[in-house]
């Protein structure tokens, strides 16, 4: 699987072409059409067998959540704006690298502790980013207006089975599509859609539907996973998810409510199979790009299946390798079942 | 509309599960329209009159908040999620049930030691009292709360919008011979974003549409700052956060109130929205306004309507369908 690379491009939101060129190398010869949309989605067909008529709409979204420049300070800094949701608490002495040819390191600033400690509000606003220029002219030579800036941090593994890089949401969603190109023809004629602007607003997917007209749709993604100590007095407390768990079908978020049957016939194979699979608890769940398909023209019916990560939205995700390959294993199994009857409401 | 309006009300049908409602209204439906079909998101859409005339949609929305549990701790106590807004302070000793039909008691942490707090969500949790290996994580509930009514109204859980769904009935009911293609949809997922009325719109392309729902009146103690009131009967939608209507539609609703003597209240709402925000916007748009009707309490297990109201609305709009729509748009 080319998690690593997948993991180690950049392309923040807006910016994916790193992303899309690597997938497009790794699928070209093994699906029979590929096209880029306006929006820059990645729209690759694989035709089916012909044993069934349906159209199937698999979307994992290529960007990252970075930082664009918005300024050059005197003194050589970059001021920044967030690109999708990152908490401002992760962001003192943070690395980044600037998105170009030649990947400037750099961090955000601190303050050290010699004077004072830090008893103020910690605030993008109050947050710049130090590249190691000291005029405000080499700034923006070295990272102009618009720049692109993302996470630095290698893939690696901690174990054999747990691996750690940056935007494995959803790197780790694009290498599971990538494996369904590179597998065998489906029943049905797959659309794998490499989408964009995910983070920012669900935007690259909110074309897809008009131009596919699918039957279905099903989000990969990788979902929260917030793994907080156990306090053995207390009743357990929730998780969102927990790693290592298997294949995580998502009930409700707040973009959208999983059309019942679909997921139903996910759980159903999922048990049958002997496959690990756990629940999204809908309570913290974000919203994923099944949020705006299930909705687009006259409705699509549409559920999401993630591998658990976690510390999302940061420069250490963590994924099990025994997830992804659980979700691979019930989106074998259970997609060629998919029938038009159990699609209805 | 009396009797049915209770059973309506009382069905269990929250955002995303409205299985149970759509198959009450598609029983007292099928007889009423031509063509009835379910939509890929659960709509029931039904079509009514000789279809020579304008394409008009005209929907209500058939699901009702809830709540989804999201984690059953080791003493089977389930701790949810919302569909739809919720309220903190209503939710305390409510009574929700299950599809399976097991009624719970939604609980807070600190019920006695700190009256006063009112936690947010994630304070809560719903009590079945042991039954929890009856209920999984993702299922889903509703207000439970008997209807209670009098010769002057209703009091019941589920009025925001099966209120609607009652009033679009009894108006199918009179506009059978209408010249216009009317399509009433019965829509899913209003309380979550509109979502259905929007894809709803979208494959019917109709050429104006109408949304009844119910709108807070603003004659409580210190209650919300708008004009409406129980009893002085339909509210004609002028504008909400999400939805101004077009002149031409709020002009021809109030000039078909007066013309017909039907006690009509001009609304303006300060919060809050209906599915005419998403209608509007599908394809290269649709003209789209709200006949309201007045309620209390909404979105608590004790809603309030008055039938008077109730007539209002559906006289209303029987009335505004059976004009010259001409002029109705650009």
């Amino acid at each position: 699987m080319l998690l690593k690379e997948l993991s180690e491009a950049i392309g923040v939101s807006g910016a994916e072409g790193q992303v899309r060129d690597l997938i497009m190398n790794a699928i070209e010869g093994h699906v029979d059409e590929m096209r880029i949309d306006t929006m820059g989605n990645l729209i690759a067909l694989k035709r089916g067998t012909g044993a069934s008529p349906l159209r199937g709409l698999l979307a994992a979204h290529m960007d990252e959540v970075g930082f664009i420049v918005t300024g050059h300070e005197s003194n050589g800094l970059l001021s920044v704006e967030a690109v999708g949701g990152i908490d401002a608490k992760i962001l003192p002495a943070l690395r980044i690298v600037v998105d170009d040819k030649k990947r400037q390191p750099g961090h955000f600033v601190w303050k050290p502790i010699h004077f004072g400690g830090g008893q103020e509000i910690v605030s993008l606003s109050n947050m710049q980013v130090d590249i190691g220029t000291t005029s405000k002219d080499s700034a923006a030579s070295a990272a102009p207006l618009g720049s692109r800036l993302a996470f630095d941090s290698q893939y690696i593994h901690l174990s054999d089975d747990v691996v750690r890089g940056k935007a494995l949401d959803d790197r780790v969603g694009c290498a599971e599509l990538i494996e369904l190109c590179l597998g065998d023809p489906l029943p049905f004629d797959l659309y794998a859609c490499f989408t964009v602007q995910e983070e920012v607003g669900l935007r690259g997917a909110s074309v897809l539907v008009e131009s596919i007209q699918p039957d279905f749709a099903i989000a990969l993604e990788a979902t929260a996973c917030h793994e907080v100590p156990q306090d053995d007095d207390l009743p357990d407390q929730t998780t969102v998810t927990k790693l290592g768990q298997g294949a995580v079908m998502s009930l409700m978020d707040r973009t959208s409510i999983a059309h019942p049957r679909l997921l139903h016939h996910f759980i159903e194979v999922a048990e049958r199979e002997g496959i690990p699979h756990q629940f999204r608890s809908p309570q913290f769940a974000g919203g994923t790009d099944a949020g705006i398909l299930h909705k687009s023209g006259a409705g699509v019916p549409a559920i999401t299946v993630s591998v658990p990560c976690r510390y999302l939205h940061g420069p250490h995700c963590m994924v099990s390798l025994q997830d992804i390959e659980a979700v691979l294993r019930l989106l074998r199994t259970a997609l060629p079942e998919i029938t038009q009857e159990g699609l209805t409401r | 509309m009396k009797a049915l309006l209770e059973s309506l009300a009382q069905a269990w049908g929250p955002s995303g599960y409205e299985h149970q409602i759509r198959a009450l209204i598609q029983e007292k439906a099928d007889s009423l329209a031509r063509e009835i079909r379910v939509d890929t998101l659960g709509n029931l859409i039904c079509r009514v009159g000789r279809g020579t005339g304008r394409r008009v949609m005209i929907s209500a929305h058939m699901d009702e908040i809830g709540l989804m549990v999201s984690h059953i701790d080791r003493e089977g106590f389930l701790r949810f999620t919302n569909i739809g807004a919720q309220m903190p302070n209503v939710l305390y000793s409510a009574r929700v049930r299950f599809e399976n039909g097991i009624v719970g008691v939604v609980g807070v942490e600190n019920a006695y030691t700190e009256r006063q707090k009112m936690p947010a969500l994630p304070g809560f949790y719903i009590d079945v009292a042991g039954r929890s290996d009856e209920i999984r994580v993702g299922d889903v509930a509703g207000y439970f709360a008997p209807a209670v009514a009098d010769e002057h109204g209703l009091i019941s859980k589920g009025l925001d919008d099966r209120s609607g769904c009652a009033v679009l009935l009894s108006a199918m009911e009179a506009l059978q011979d209408s010249e216009h293609d009317l399509y009433f949809v019965f829509t899913v997922q209003e309380e979550v974003g509109s979502r259905g009325a929007m894809t709803a719109a979208y494959a019917i392309q109709p050429e104006f549409a109408l949304a009844v729902d119910v709108a807070p009146t603003g004659d409580t103690p210190k209650g919300p700052q708008n004009a409406l009131k129980l009893g002085a009967g339909v509210a004609v939608k002028i504008k909400d956060v999400r939805h101004i209507a077009p002149p031409e539609i709020k002009n021809h609703l109030i000039q078909t109130a007066e013309k017909y003597n039907i006690p009509y209240q001009r609304e303006v709402l300060t919060f809050g929205t209906t599915e005419a925000s998403t209608i509007q916007l599908t394809q290269s748009g649709v003209p789209s306004g709200v006949l309201s009707i007045p309620c209390r309490h909404i979105h608590s297990p004790s809603e309030m309507v008055r039938w008077d109201d109730l007539e209002t609305v559906r006289d209303l709009l029987v009335a505004s369908l059976t004009e010259d729509l001409s002029g109705i748009l650009r």
